[in-house]
């Protein structure tokens, strides 16, 4: 979508909009057609484009990773058993430095965390207007008005994505805590330190903050990241469209900018992971 | 950017997805993972054995070796030992038999010069009886004088 046939306030507004689908009071279940719409829709509303990206993605992992796994063979392996074993190894590595105790859990779960957001993230790569582009003037066949159309294919850039992963996470923290600590245990390591019983309001404070930044800090850095990156994405999208210097600029731009991102969006991926397997060792260990 | 059920589902969606990587994907792949080192460790160890086998035969053959040398060093003084004893032997019966053979010309001999004596002397008998027979003209009868012939012959 050129910025011809809208601003540039419009053209960004357009690109930041997600596929909602809710209740509005006068049209009852509907898509959302502006932005106003989404946000009057509320709690009960879903995202359907990040929703389905991520379980596409997902789905499409899961059952890549299951193929490789049933036929997995101790012998000698090919090309997508190597590939996937070096995946396999890279996470167990992390899991083994980082996770100290016992628990079958922890190195599926930083799997698939570092696969499904390497992928969610991946999905920054292709062209800022490509899919939503040819998804509204698709839906335009269907009497859809294409500038009403929105489709977001970075579930990572959607808030909802990255904080449900990392309350999933969150919940598993508190979870393993109560499990191995046990509730007294795990109140006594948020009220009795780092000052002793007496600083107790100080010491429950500190340790809450320090609890529920976990999940914030997980989700807000992958979020903040992955929004920052399509952000720059698609101001260099606006500088298409003008003139020959402008669009040569901007090429050389985007190239360079979706080389430095592959790196971004690995790291992100990376941490993600790391942060989940330490979170969840903290849950896990005494103090 | 609202939030909104999305974030719900998306939860439930990850730890479905978790659980069925847990369930499905982690375990055979660790298996294979693990069977593969165990393999590999099992190779090691028994390319070890087999140079520590390899090392023991060296030895071994050595060992032969050397025996075999000794043994073919034993065999060799053997048979210079038998090949003297042998050329002694051989000696002492070359001597014995050169011995015998001396002894049977000898005897031989003897026998030949017994009989050319007796011989020397039948004729000299004869040769005296015709001398006799001469000498007296007339003959004697050989029967009638036979005592004195061979008294005659025995001092020749």
């Amino acid at each position: 979508m050129s910025a011809e046939t809208l601003t540039a306030q419009e053209y960004i507004q357009h690109h930041l909009t997600n596929l909602t689908l809710g209740f509005l009071p006068d049209h009852g279940l509907t898509f959302a057609h502006n932005a106003e719409e989404a946000a009057a829709m509320g709690f009960w509303a879903l995202n359907v484009d990040s929703l389905l990206w991520s379980f596409g993605l997902g789905y499409l992992a899961y059952r890549w990773m299951l193929g490789v796994a049933e036929k997995a063979s101790a012998g000698v392996p090919n090309r997508a058993q190597n590939f996937f074993e070096w995946i396999v190894d890279f996470v167990n590595e992390n899991v083994r430095g980082s996770f100290s105790a016992k628990n079958d859990m922890v190195a599926p779960l930083a799997l698939t965390v570092f696969v499904w957001v390497f992928l969610m993230n991946l999905m920054d790569l292709i062209p800022v207007d490509l899919i939503p582009y040819a998804f509204s003037h698709f839906m335009g066949l269907f009497g859809a008005d294409p500038h009403h159309v929105y489709m977001r294919v970075v579930p990572s850039t959607d808030p909802n994505i990255t904080f449900g992963m990392s309350l999933t996470v969150f919940l598993l923290v508190l979870f393993y805590s109560f499990k191995v600590k046990g509730v007294g245990g795990f109140a006594a390591e948020l009220t009795m330190q780092p000052f002793g019983k007496f600083g107790m309001p100080a010491n429950l404070l500190l340790e809450g903050i320090n609890l529920f930044s976990k999940p914030l800090s997980l989700s807000l850095r992958l979020f903040g990241n992955m929004y920052a990156g399509e952000m720059i994405f698609i101001l260099i999208a606006l500088m298409y469209g003008h003139n020959l210097v402008l669009d040569l600029s901007g090429g050389v731009l985007q190239l360079a900018w979706a080389i430095f991102h592959i790196l971004i969006i690995t790291l992100q991926a990376f941490i993600f992971m790391v942060l989940t397997i330490v979170y969840l060792d903290m849950a896990h260990s005494h103090h | 950017m609202n939030i909104n059920l999305t974030l719900l589902v998306q939860m439930i969606a990850f730890g479905v997805f978790v659980a069925f990587c847990m369930k499905y994907v982690w375990p055979p792949i660790m298996k294979a993972l693990e069977e593969r080192t165990a393999k590999i460790a099992e190779g090691l160890a028994a390319a070890e054995r087999g140079k520590q086998e390899q090392e023991l035969g060296e030895q071994r053959a050595l060992e032969v070796m050397k025996e075999a040398k000794s043994s073919a060093a034993d065999i060799v003084t053997q048979a210079q030992k038998r090949y003297n004893e042998i050329l002694d032997e051989a000696k002492r019966d070359a001597v014995a038999e050169a011995e015998r053979i001396r002894h049977a010309a000898h005897a031989e001999i003897e026998l030949e010069a017994n009989r050319a004596r007796e011989e020397l002397r039948e004729r000299m008998a004869q040769l005296a009886i015709a001398a006799a027979e001469k000498i007296l003209q007339k003959e004697v009868d050989a029967r009638a004088h036979k005592d004195i012939v061979e008294a005659f012959a025995k001092q020749i």
